[in-house]
């Protein structure tokens, strides 16, 4: 990758794009330390969604008056918005989904249930979300395939040798996260797409935890399949991709069957309609898909290597000021991470911290993250996990610092 | 023995004290589970958890010259503290005035605020279980009577 120009970006200004930060959560400024589970929508997102349904709704595709079309163009534009953001070869490989967990068990569903065989084997990783294992063993019960997990190493990054030796012709698919949501490890995964390739495994990437943070290029990482949800970058809930590979698609059976995906219906013979509209049965949700346009465009304005410097210095500054406290547990320490840090404190469960800093207006998630055999691997049952975005700032960090100091304060007096 | 309305009202009292302040509040609420009773470790069985509350949550009761007395433990701090004010409101009264009276203090200190929904439905779960025990020992005093 070229190296690019960091610009320090105007954390203030950028705050007053964010309504839900101005307000008061029990009585104390709002601070909002839970980006990995969603984060926080600019106004010009909510403005879109407005916007859609007071001037341009109507049902897209099939119509031919004005409404449609503009509601189409829109619907269409952000298809083409997001195929530029992950540098997709074409258009069609981008398709609308309600989010990962969707776009995952389409790929489970549509391409195992046709290709994987009795005796194949899928790999994931310990440190996937449930959504990244949960449509494997189902598929892999269907097919009478093996489920095999790569294990992860006390700091929590992927086993690579461990992963080399899972691989073997068996290997029919790999499914692995970007970044993991609990622990914040960037996975290597051009190294584990490519290593896959060589024995003829396809490679699904739940990119989750990496559409806000992180470069991503479906081209030069040669991932068969991408998936994002639109809720963690800044975009409406309820929607997201899958991006997968023209080839592989137009191979793949139907997932859903309706309108929208059919080409002819009779009630002898259907034939189904062309990429990417092939996956997208029914009335699709479209005023989110148009609305998700504008977070695309809100990141690209700021350009994904400053946040990512932003956020990385929010990293660090946490690490530093929680690894000063007594009693306070970092788990996840990889080398190279997303803005997210879970920890412990001796002694104190984690669903009292995350209550205790509520009353002093700070939101962080606490328990297992959806990711309970990662929390199993640690011997742990959840973490409070802080997590953070553009709009955050060192003083907030500041503050969960002070909260934690005076929970172990009170807790071990 | 002081009724379970009148505890609740010295309840209601305590906490009006602290001012509608949240971290006080939780603060107070995990002191008061510090001076719960210990329960003995033998008592806490799976069957002895109380079923919807997302923290672990144990409970036994036993009957003594027709009155209840409750053990609690749980393994987070706020929900120890809750526990504790219902056994601090049931310990020692009978099978029929716990089944027949009302709780109302949770409200008057606006407690779904400072707990959240989830612990309040775990709450309400600790509640229904002691009425359960109340409801079995009345219908054992009954047969064997
Ligand atoms: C790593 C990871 N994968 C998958 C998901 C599921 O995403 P969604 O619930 O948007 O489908 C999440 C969300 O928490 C996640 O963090």
């Amino acid at each position: 990758m070229n190296a690019v120009a960091i610009n320090r970006l105007d954390i203030e200004k950028i705050r007053t794009q964010f309504p839900v930060l101005n307000q008061q959560a029990n009585g104390k400024p709002l601070i909002y330390l839970d980006n990995a589970a969603t984060n926080q929508k600019p106004k010009r997102v909510i403005d879109a969604l407005t916007k859609y349904y007071e001037r341009d709704n109507a049902n897209i595709h099939r119509g031919i008056h004005t409404l449609a079309e503009r509601a189409t163009k829109a619907y269409e534009q952000t298809r083409h918005a997001m195929q530029q953001f992950i540098s997709a070869k074409h258009v069609e490989e981008i398709i609308f989904t309600r989010g990962v967990t969707e776009s995952i068990n389409l790929v489970a569903s549509s391409y195992g249930r046709a290709f994987l065989n009795e005796g194949d084997e899928v790999i994931i990783s310990v440190l996937e979300h449930h959504s990244n294992i949960v449509p494997w063993q189902m598929i892999c019960e269907e097919k009478k395939a093996t489920l095999k997990v790569i294990p992860v190493t006390d700091i929590g990054e992927i086993d690579l040798d461990a992963f080399h030796k899972l691989l073997s012709v068996k290997t029919k698919i790999v499914a692995v996260n970007h970044a993991s949501n609990s622990l914040g490890t960037i996975n290597p995964i051009k190294e584990i797409i490519d290593v896959a390739h060589t024995v003829g495994a396809v490679v699904l990437i739940d990119g989750a935890q990496a559409s806000a943070h992180l470069p991503i290029d479906v081209q030069e990482l040669d991932c068969d399949f991408y998936c994002i949800s639109s809720h963690k970058m800044y975009g409406p809930t309820g929607t997201g991709i899958l991006y997968g590979k023209k080839a592989l698609l137009e191979k793949m059976p139907p997932y859903m069957g309706g309108g929208e995906m059919i080409k002819d219906v009779t009630f002898t013979k259907t034939t189904y309609n062309d990429l990417p509209y092939k996956f997208e049965a029914g009335t699709p949700n479209i005023a989110d898909v148009v609305a998700l346009n504008e977070a695309i465009q809100f990141i690209n304005e700021l350009g994904k290597e400053n946040i990512a410097a932003h956020e990385n210095e929010l990293l660090s500054y946490t690490v530093k000021k929680l690894s000063a406290i007594a009693h306070v547990k970092l788990i996840g320490t990889a080398d190279k991470k997303v803005s997210v840090q879970s920890f412990m404190i001796d002694g104190i469960h984690h669903f009292d911290i995350g209550q205790m800093l509520d009353t002093r207006g700070i939101a962080v998630r606490t328990g297992h993250h959806c990711t309970q055999p990662l929390m199993d691997r640690f011997g742990i049952e959840g973490t409070v996990r802080a997590s953070f975005s553009v709009y955050n700032t060192k003083e907030e960090i500041d503050q969960l610092a002070e909260g934690v100091e005076r929970i172990i304060k009170f807790m071990k007096q | 023995m002081k009724s379970i309305n009148f505890i609740q009202d010295e309840i209601i009292n305590e906490f009006s004290l602290l001012d509608g302040d949240m971290e006080m509040t939780v603060f107070y609420v995990m002191e008061l589970g510090q001076k719960l009773p210990e329960m003995k470790e033998a008592l806490k069985t799976e069957d002895n958890i109380v079923k919807g509350c997302q923290s672990k949550v144990w409970m036994t009761a036993r009957m003594e010259d027709d009155k209840i007395f409750f053990e609690a433990d749980s393994n987070t701090a706020i929900t120890k503290g809750l526990v504790s004010l219902l056994v601090r409101i049931f310990n020692g009264q009978s099978p029929e005035h716990i089944l027949t009276t009302d709780l109302y203090f949770m409200h008057k200190i606006g407690m779904e605020r400072f707990i959240g929904t989830q612990r309040s439905n775990g709450f309400a779960s600790m509640t229904k279980q002691m009425k359960l025990y109340a409801l079995a020992f009345k219908t054992q005093k009954e047969i064997t009577s």
